[in-house]
């Protein structure tokens, strides 16, 4: 039985994940108004192109040590990402600015199977080991007594976490005290006025889906080395609740991305653990998923705008 | 003048073209039959399940316009509904039950179909009343959730009282049953011999051709007028005093218990359900079908079934083949180049064709 | 006096600190053509969006006919009895002019899934009767040999003209319209001209949302201006038309007409 801070714990390691992939989403939202159905499979792509690296720089430089074979990989990672999320916008959205609403959707979902077909090509479809090169060893947060055990976390989720909040923080700064981050800013609230202010509205949305391509890969690359494993469909169910965490915090509001990403975490480790102690281990892990699913449809019925975005104009 | 088009007196044409149809639904298993046997008869009868849940999406997306990206739910509503009622699960479960029906549970398809289209109608109700006011994107979302959740609970009811058997699904249903004719033997019929796939091909068929009716009929109809004005311009429909979440969720309503018939029928014809039968793959092949083929046009949506349907047969017989004499053997799963043909399809299709293959005239997708 | 068939008083309507509206009223007699003017950002479509049940009042008194209403929901209130047109002409662009029209008799009609499936007597009889209904109103506004045509296919001026066909199929008591002139040229307003006036002479009420002050000068038996969210005047043309905050509001202080 786990205790609440060893819930907590868990639930902060999944909610950075979450925020991470959440930012992407919220952000190429709040430029282009649209959901990027394929964000959650730059997560899974981030994951196996990091563990192609890795086995690379493995077998080409066996005696590299792990810290910064994974650093190399991630950057690698992130930066292949990048250059993906930049493509795909390129190529399956750029021509639907202006068509209706379902179409940059549906090619989205085309875009999403592609890429797992991909995947599935280069990497089969079995799962494959990801060499956890950070240590797993546990490391006690809380003593522990005869009912509880110490609630335990580990390298690895630290630094997840820490790497994660620092990116936020460097991403907050980037776009609220840097002259890219105002031409952001200026082509979320009007592309035409910021064009005529002579910023490149393109530059900045190839800017903005490069950033969620990184930081989606990122967590791809945290979240195999949590759970040792990475397969081509990895991206599906993070990608969703990412999407929920974003919509939870206020579509297009990137601290609200980042709020709700830690929230929905929160909520899922917690849900599933008392959940399961309130039935008696029945309805446990196995429903973890449907939280999320309950918490999207729960937040966009009873209030849409989400925890801070603005209020939509009051309409009869 | 681009758009100016006079709709034509399509009076001759369409009774020609309704005798090839016709004429066509009758041959197909014989046709289909002697090019590939009886296992491309069993592509097409499941060719037949994906055309009426096509035609009950298309109704969703095509005339009301609702992205539903968990549509696969009421078919797996419908289809487990079946297996609880024609097998031995639920009298394995509860033994009262079992005492109270000494015969056994074996549920009438006349029963049965009613029962899963009105089920299946009213979990279309329970989630369309909160989520239907939602924009296009977002209910896409919402209902691509709901399909896993309803495939989660399947996945995982078995306990504390085993309903659907869990990961393992329900098996021993029964099959179709009609006026004395068991469907899943070969039977002798004015003198043909017809094996148990081809029982179940006119059976579907037939199932098809009302659903098929009944969708032509709501299309031109006032509520099929109230629908499109909704898909084209949902406020303007509004001013002009169309009760607007009424009409979507009717539109929910109906798709929905046409993808339940559908699924009642899988069941009887599968003789089990498990979960994995309706994962969003399958929500999302039935999408493409519909997108494809042209939102909200019927014939359309037909051709991207059958098309997309006889595509896995097709490239595991051809690319099979092929990579065989090729390379000596088989590289890449035709499982996932049918993968990659949809996801290619859904991209290609919205940058040129966004009304779809054969859409239309006077209609099209916005 | 004749009694007032729309009677709004004292709507205000706020967004954020902007006051859009402050304590306006405005009364319609049956029969007349109504005319709302006022300079740019005056409020003359949020008061029309509050109206028809777009937008909700911060408070304000509704009455069509003598009978209270709440502009809670858009269809609610076409049902009433208060179609209206848009400014940026909402037509049903993938159906045809005559389908379009159709859609406006819904709120007449009543054909349901049954009848749909069926097709019994009394429901082909009301489609019939639908269609024709249709068919009328396009000969009266005057684009009856366009019937068949794809709606976006018609130029503006036709297209103004199938969305008030489309707003008349709902039969109602009052026809509010945004703007109906805008983008046409002379000949096209004149023909507006003369189809609103038919309308009026056929004993319908009309309200109007109007930049071209020739246009609402000539046409309109009554007039609200609009400054700034506010009424500065009311009455007949004759009258608007020398009222001195209207002159400051239109051309400033020292303008003289």
């Amino acid at each position: 039985m786990d205790t609440l801070i060893q819930q907590l714990l868990n639930g902060l390691m999944l909610g950075s994940l979450y925020a991470l992939v959440a930012l992407g989403y919220t952000m190429v939202y709040g430029i282009l108004r649209i959901i990027n159905f394929a964000h959650g499979d730059l997560l899974m792509m981030g994951a196996l192109i990091g563990l192609s690296i890795i086995r690379l720089l493995q077998s080409l430089f066996p005696g590299m040590p792990g810290l910064l074979v994974l650093l190399l990989a991630t950057l690698g990672a992130m930066a292949a990402c990048a250059a993906l999320a930049v493509l795909i916008e390129r190529v399956a959205y750029r021509r639907l600015r202006n068509a209706p609403r379902l179409a940059p959707l549906i090619s989205g979902i085309g875009v999403s199977l592609l890429l797992q077909t991909v995947a599935m090509l280069v990497w089969s479809r079995n799962p494959q080991m990801f060499v956890q090169l950070l240590p797993l060893d546990p490391i006690e947060v809380t003593a522990g007594d005869e009912l509880h055990a110490p609630a335990i976390t580990n390298m690895t989720a630290i630094v997840t976490v820490g790497i994660a909040l620092s990116l936020m923080a460097g991403l907050l700064l980037l776009v609220n005290h840097t002259r890219l981050g105002r031409a952001m800013r200026a082509v979320a609230e009007n592309p035409q006025v910021a064009s005529l202010m002579g910023i490149n509205p393109n530059q900045v949305i190839v800017l903005t889906f490069a950033i969620g391509g990184a930081l989606a890969a990122l967590a791809g690359i945290m979240m195999a080395s949590n759970y040792g494993s990475a397969h081509f469909y990895m991206g599906f169910l993070p990608g969703i609740k990412a999407f929920t965490a974003a919509v939870l915090g206020g579509i297009g509001n990137l601290k609200g991305a980042m709020l709700g990403g830690i929230l929905l975490g929160l909520i899922e480790a917690l849900g599933t653990g008392y959940l399961g102690e309130a039935t008696g281990g029945v309805f446990g892990s196995s429903y973890q998923d449907v939280f999320a699913f309950m918490v999207l449809i729960a937040v966009l019925v009873l209030r849409p705008s989400g925890l801070l975005g603005e209020r939509l104009a009051s309409r009869a | 003048m681009t758009a100016l088009t006079i709709l034509q007196n399509t009076a001759p044409r369409a009774k020609f073209g309704l005798l090839l149809f016709a004429l066509a639904l009758l041959l197909a298993p014989w046709l289909v039959g002697s090019a590939g046997g009886n296992a491309w008869v069993r592509t097409l009868d499941f060719a037949m399940l994906y055309i009426m849940l096509a035609l009950g999406l298309n109704i969703v997306v095509g005339y009301a316009g609702l992205l539903d990206m968990g549509f696969i739910a009421f078919y797996a509503v419908g289809a487990y509904l079946a297996a609880l009622l024609s097998s031995p699960h639920l009298l394995a479960q509860f033994p009262a039950l079992a005492a109270a029906l000494p015969a056994g549970m074996h549920t009438p398809l006349w029963l049965i179909l009613p029962l899963a289209a009105l089920l299946a109608a009213g979990l279309g109700i329970l989630l369309g009343a909160p989520t239907l006011r939602l924009r296009g994107d977002y209910l896409a979302i919402v209902t691509l959730g709901f399909g896993e959740i309803i495939r989660i609970f399947m996945r995982n009811l078995d306990r504390p009282i085993n309903l659907t058997n869990g990961p393992k699904g329900i098996s021993s249903v029964d099959p179709v049953q009609l006026f004395g004719v068991n469907f899943a033997r070969t039977q002798e019929i004015f003198g043909l011999r017809l094996p148990s796939v081809y029982l179940y091909y006119y059976l579907f068929a037939a199932a098809m051709v009302v659903i098929l009716f009944a969708c032509i009929r709501l299309q031109h109809s006032r509520i099929g007028r109230a629908w499109l004005a909704i898909r084209e311009d949902e406020q303007a429909a509004e001013a002009m005093g169309l009760n607007t979440r009424n009409l979507k969720l009717l539109a929910f309503a109906i798709g929905a218990a046409f993808g339940g018939v559908g699924g009642a029928l899988f069941a009887s014809f599968q003789g089990f359900v498990s979960p994995e039968s309706f994962s969003l793959n399958e929500s999302i092949a039935v999408l493409a079908m519909v997108v494809l083929g042209g939102m909200g046009h019927i014939p359309g949506v037909i051709l991207g079934c059958v098309l997309l349907a006889a595509l896995p047969e097709t490239l595991r017989a051809s690319m099979g083949t092929l990579q065989q004499t090729l390379f000596g053997q088989v590289l890449v799963d035709p499982e996932i180049i049918r993968q990659l043909f949809y996801g290619l399809a859904l991209i290609l299709a919205m940058l040129y064709r966004p009304a779809g293959l054969w859409p239309a005239r006077t209609g099209g997708a916005r | 006096m004749s009694t007032a068939l729309l009677h709004i008083d004292k709507v205000n309507k706020h967004f954020g600190g902007v006051a859009a509206l402050s304590d306006v009223s405005l009364s319609i007699q049956g029969g007349h053509i109504h005319g709302l003017i006022g300079p740019n950002g005056a409020g003359k479509t949020t008061f029309f969006n509050v109206m028809t049940g777009l937008y909700r009042a911060d408070s304000g008194q509704f009455s069509l006919d003598g009978q209270r209403y709440e502009p809670s929901s858009v269809h609610k209130v076409a049902q009433a009895g208060i179609a209206r047109t848009f400014q940026n002409i909402r037509l049903f662009n993938a159906m045809s002019v005559l389908e379009n029209v159709m859609v406006g008799r819904h709120i007449r009609t009543r054909n349901g899934v049954w009848a749909a499936l069926t097709r019994h007597r009394r429901a082909r009889e009301e489609e019939r009767q639908t269609r024709e209904h249709a068919r009328q109103l396009l000969d009266y506004v005057g684009i009856g040999q366009f019937a068949d045509y794809r709606a976006d296919s018609l130029s503006y001026g036709h297209q103004r003209r199938l969305e008030i066909a489309r707003a008349l199929a709902t039969e109602p008591r009052l026809l509010a319209l945004d703007e109906p002139a805008a983008g046409m040229n002379l000949s096209e307003k004149q023909q507006l001209r003369e189809l609103l006036e038919k309308i009026r002479d056929d004993g319908r009420t009309v309200l109007l949302i109007e930049h071209d002050v020739k246009l609402v000068m000539g046409i309109c038996d009554q007039l609200t201006v609009l400054d700034y969210g506010q009424v500065i005047a009311q009455g007949t043309p004759e009258v608007v038309r020398h009222h001195p905050a209207v002159i400051q509001a239109y051309l400033g202080a020292s303008a003289h007409v």
